[in-house]
């Protein structure tokens, strides 16, 4: 019997090795990059309220992160007196675990997958981080807290709303490509001198995939399970310490998964844009994209080897070199694999595959980061909803809609087949079908409207607080 | 070897959890048991290479139904719920059931012996990379072969889910 358990272990690794490796490298660096993608948040808050935000820890809080994380694991850990133990203690890890189990799923370039190529690709991703409202719902349970409670039933209904019509958007994208398969769905992005990114093609879909994402994640304008007027903090209100900092991993990781998500499927993943035509003749002007990603990590050096002189102490300017130098650093990765076929031609197959690894996984990067900086933009800007607005706002206009859209979609897609359309083409039919959906949701608004006129919208409904 | 140890550690977490699932008398910890069941039993299907068998259970079953059971859980009152004498009359009736059913299942292990290629059908694993694309099987078969009883099954449901609307408004 041990025999055998050791040689299915060993048969076990010998597969599996590259892909364990990989998932042991994105555990240990996501908590690090939640922890940046946090100072930026709090950088842009601040300056859109004019303050500084975070500046005490490291050059221009630069180091706050690293800080606060020391801060949350030792902090006192508080298990209520009457709370499930065994649930409060399961609860944030079946959160985070799903959070950081879809990432396996997601290709960041053609290369870098670590669940390689599955069949069911987007449905895995989708499915999986699913599942991480079990971690919500038990765990605003197991405080045995009225806040808690009323903020995980929130919580799931939520969920349960927005999932029909982020799932209906996601149908509408995949209707293009007939695959499940990430890699393919990508490609199909960039087929030669006629692949088209689908945000042009659905736009209604990604619009729709856009809010539903924002409900699933929790985020303002949709954080109602947090509301922190109402319900102090909502699900979270009894944790502290390390379970608080996890529910917060959580959190990150299911925006960073679902923008992948939209990246992949609306943005066109790793592609850098006009990828399509990469290579071809006559579109070489456009060629000086390949050099875009070289010169902002250029800019970024240049503007803190700058900025180095400001610093008030020898540290913080030593600190903001070594910044610099990263940054450039980088670029110099991320030119050497479009200058060195131009230097010396016979290089070009050898160096292709690091042209697409290293690129696209700029590109993906950059792209799943102006998604999330949109979650932010949105949440300084727009009031938080009250809870029958949002679920108003689900069932009444974003499932209607999404489903019209696939239809929609759909029948665009047998005109095109009949007028033997494809690529750039598909535009010509997929453009009145998305006008015809946008006529679609303003008359669904103005339904809606018409049945508000009857009664103070103002009057305490039914379905409010969960 | 693997595809062996996989099997047993999914089946003994399915069949661990379903056994403490009702043994449980918390009813919130009895739901997690029967998400673990249900999670195990989605391993079992992927150790066998049906992903998209596996990804439905999960999104359908753990995501979707276990969720809304969880979610009526906590509105009704549980601590009533748990005060109150469970008076299981069904007792016997449950024993005679089992014990018919674990009858059939030994027949079937029984009889699969004796008649040789024809009991119980014993599949070699096939290479990964050999396998038919799992979604696109399970679509056509849907969709081509099962057109009729597929969408007849959908229209049933359909009506249930109207069935059930109709009912929840006429309180008001």
């Amino acid at each position: 019997m041990m025999n055998a358990l050791v040689q299915a272990t060993i048969e076990f690794l010998k597969l599996y090795w590259a892909p364990l490796l990989c998932g042991v490298a994105v555990v240990a660096i996501l908590p690090l990059a939640v922890g940046y993608i946090v100072l930026v948040e709090r950088k842009l808050m601040a300056d859109m309220q004019a303050r500084l935000g975070p500046m005490r820890v490291g050059p221009h809080g630069l180091l706050q992160p690293i800080a606060d994380a020391l801060k949350l694991l030792i902090k006192e850990d508080i298990i209520p007196d009457n709370a499930d133990k065994m649930v409060f203690w399961l609860a944030p890890v079946l959160s985070v675990g799903a959070g950081l189990l879809a990432l396996a799923g997601l290709a960041i370039g053609p290369a870098f997958q670590i669940a390689q190529d599955i069949n069911i690709g987007i449905l895995f991703v989708v499915g999986i981080s699913a599942m991480g409202i079990f971690g919500i719902v038990l765990g605003g349970w197991a405080s045995n807290s009225h806040y808690s409670l009323m903020g995980a039933l929130r919580s799931s209904a939520q969920l349960v709303s927005y999932e029909t019509a982020a799932g209906m958007a996601l149908v509408s994208a995949l209707l293009f490509t007939g695959t499940l398969n990430i890699k393919s769905i990508v490609e199909a992005q960039s087929k030669n001198g006629e692949g088209i990114w689908f945000v042009m093609l659905a736009p209604v879909a990604f619009f729709t995939y856009l809010v539903a994402s924002i409900a699933e994640t929790n985020r303002a304008p949709f954080d109602l399970p947090e509301a922190e007027s109402e319900l102090v903090a909502g699900y979270m209100t009894e944790f502290s310490g390390f379970r608080w900092s996890l529910y917060f991993l959580a959190e990150y990781t299911n925006m960073i998964v679902v923008a992948s998500v939209a990246t992949t499927l609306f943005l066109g993943g790793w592609l850098r844009p006009f990828a399509s035509v990469h290579g071809l003749p006559g579109f070489h002007l456009l060629n000086f994209l390949d050099f875009v990603p070289t010169l902002l990590m250029v800019a970024i050096a240049a503007y803190c080897v700058v900025r180095t002189p400001k610093q008030p102490t020898r540290v913080q300017q030593l600190f903001m070199l070594a910044v610099a130098g990263l940054c450039f650093v980088v670029g110099l990765v991320l030119v050497a694999p479009v200058v060195l076929p131009l230097i010396k031609p016979s290089l070009r197959d050898a160096v292709a595959p690091f042209y697409a690894g290293i690129h696209g996984g700029f590109w993906f990067i950059f792209k799943v980061s102006l998604y999330i900086y949109f979650f932010m933009w949105l949440r300084f800007t727009i009031p938080r909803y009250r809870f029958d607005q949002l679920m108003r706002l689900g069932w009444h206009f974003l499932i209607p809609l999404s489903i019209i859209n696939v239809l929609l979609v759909g029948v665009a897609l047998i005109v095109g087949e009949f007028f033997h359309l494809h690529g750039w083409g598909l535009l010509l039919v997929t453009t009145p079908a998305a006008v015809i959906a946008l006529v679609a949701a303003l008359m669904i608004l103005a339904v809606e409207k018409q049945r508000d006129a009857g009664h103070d919208p103002n009057a305490a409904s039914d379905f409010y607080a969960g | 070897m693997l595809d062996k140890v996989l099997f047993y550690f999914f089946a003994a977490i399915a069949v661990g959890s379903a056994v403490l699932m009702v043994t449980r008398r918390n009813v919130v910890h009895g739901a997690i048991f029967l998400i673990t069941a249900l999670l195990a039993t989605a391993g079992i299907f992927l150790q066998l290479r049906a992903e998209f068998l596996f990804i439905v259970q999960i999104i359908l079953y753990v995501g979707g139904i276990m969720v809304l059971f969880v979610f009526v859980i906590m509105l009704v009152n549980l601590d009533v719920a748990l005060q109150q004498i469970q008076f299981a009359r069904q007792k016997w009736v449950a024993l005679l059931v089992a014990l018919a059913l674990a009858g059939q299942v030994g027949l079937m292990f029984w009889s699969s012996g004796k008649m040789p290629g024809q009991g119980l059908p014993v599949l070699t694993a096939s290479a990964v990379s050999s396998l038919p694309p799992n979604s696109e099987t399970v679509a056509h078969s849907l969709f081509e072969s099962y057109l009729l009883p597929f969408e007849i099954a959908s229209v049933l449901l359909l009506v249930a889910m109207i069935g059930a609307v109709v009912m929840a408004k006429k309180r008001t």
